[in-house]
């Protein structure tokens, strides 16, 4: 395909990388990347992931930017208060590259459309804000056998896995299933610093954007915890569960089924059950 | 010497905010039973009422995962480190 002179200069900084060169960014510029939550992780990630020319971008998200949102979810401005952070961070996304298509899904994600929106992606980054969200982009990921890259930060806590659907440990191997409805608390702002939802959201850019390539090491196998009050990343080692629900040897889930654990509008950044 | 336990945010409110702690046992289930006499009312949140670790809940040991170990019957030593890593909803 070539790249234009404007795009040589524009990405040349990363061209001149070896792992990259034309032939990466060739590469990007046709490549696709589903943000699952334009919010404090998919804001970064999708801000880099544009940026570096990923040639289409999908956006989905069910919220309205709220002035709490903009501490942290860095796509949207004072102006967006209001209006639907997919809209938001598209126009934001298109003023910052022309390169990369955006397309705005204004809903969420839900068992009758995650198979379909994860198909037509080439890989699918969860920045999601609730568990059922989680789980249901880990199973549609491993049942298309789409790479996704799942993200999470709580307080000054954060966690980052790649995910190669058949090929490394799944969200469902980790953590079988997700707590019960009666053991969540109520939806609270358990709070966060920006910046610790930019380094989960750009480690997980990153990530995303080796897969694209094809190089280097991917986050598969190892979950990468960080801990901001420290400033301190550890990874424990995972593995593939032989009895996952989803991607193990006998898996008892063959579709997606509509979990309602989702707390409306709010984000429930917490999953512990409480003390009984 | 003691086994150095690393607490989840979400129950530092239990460990006084502190994000490690020392405790002792020979095994994770004695560790978990030392945790809870120093920090009541912790291991209800890691255990179900069968004292069975919750299934969004995971204890590493030197960076391995106990369930491809021995489970709770995972031998530790002094000088340990143990993990106790939920999965984490929010973005």
């Amino acid at each position: 395909m070539g790249l234009s002179k404007e795009q040589i200069a524009r990405y040349s900084r990363q061209l001149i990388l070896p792992e990259v060169g034309v032939k990466g960014q060739e590469r990007l510029l046709c490549s696709s990347v589903l943000v699952v939550g334009a919010g404090g992780l998919g804001s970064p990630a999708a801000l880099y992931l544009a940026a570096a020319g990923v040639g289409r971008l999908g956006i989905i998200d069910r919220d309205t930017v709220e002035l709490s949102n903009l501490h942290r979810q860095i796509v949207h401005s004072t102006k967006d208060v209001g209006r639907p952070k997919s809209d938001s961070a598209r126009d934001r996304l298109e003023s910052l590259n022309p390169d990369s298509a955006i397309v705005s899904v204004h809903d969420n994600l839900n068992a009758l459309n995650a198979r379909r929106l994860v198909a037509s992606y080439d890989l699918v980054l969860d920045g999601s804000d609730n568990m059922s969200t989680r789980y249901l982009v880990n199973d549609a990921c491993v049942l298309e056998g789409k790479p996704f890259v799942h993200g999470g930060v709580v307080n000054f806590r954060g966690q980052v896995l790649s995910v190669l659907p058949g090929r490394s440990a799944c969200f469902r191997c980790i953590f079988p299933e997700p707590p019960a409805v009666d053991e969540i608390p109520s939806c609270q702002e358990a709070g966060v610093l920006g910046p610790e939802a930019g380094i989960v959201g750009s480690v997980m850019a990153h990530e995303a954007m080796k897969l694209l390539l094809g190089i280097g090491h991917p986050l598969a196998d190892r979950l990468l915890v960080f801990e901001g009050i420290s400033t301190r990343f550890r990874e424990v080692a995972v593995q593939r569960d032989r009895d996952c629900a989803v991607c193990g040897e006998a898996p008892s889930i063959h579709a997606l089924t509509s979990q309602s654990v989702v707390c409306g509008g709010m984000e429930q950044e917490e999953s512990w059950p409480k003390n009984k | 010497m003691a086994v150095t336990v690393r607490i989840p945010t979400p129950l530092q409110r239990l460990t006084n905010g502190k994000g490690e702690v020392q405790c002792e046992g020979r095994t994770i289930i004695e560790l978990l039973a030392d945790l809870e006499l120093r920090h009541p009312g912790i291991k209800e949140r890691i255990c179900d009422e069968q004292g069975k670790l919750r299934r969004f809940v995971n204890i590493f040991v030197n960076e391995e995962d106990i369930r491809f170990l021995q489970g709770d019957q995972t031998a530790i030593k002094d000088g340990d480190e143990v993990s106790i890593i939920p999965a984490i909803a929010g973005g």
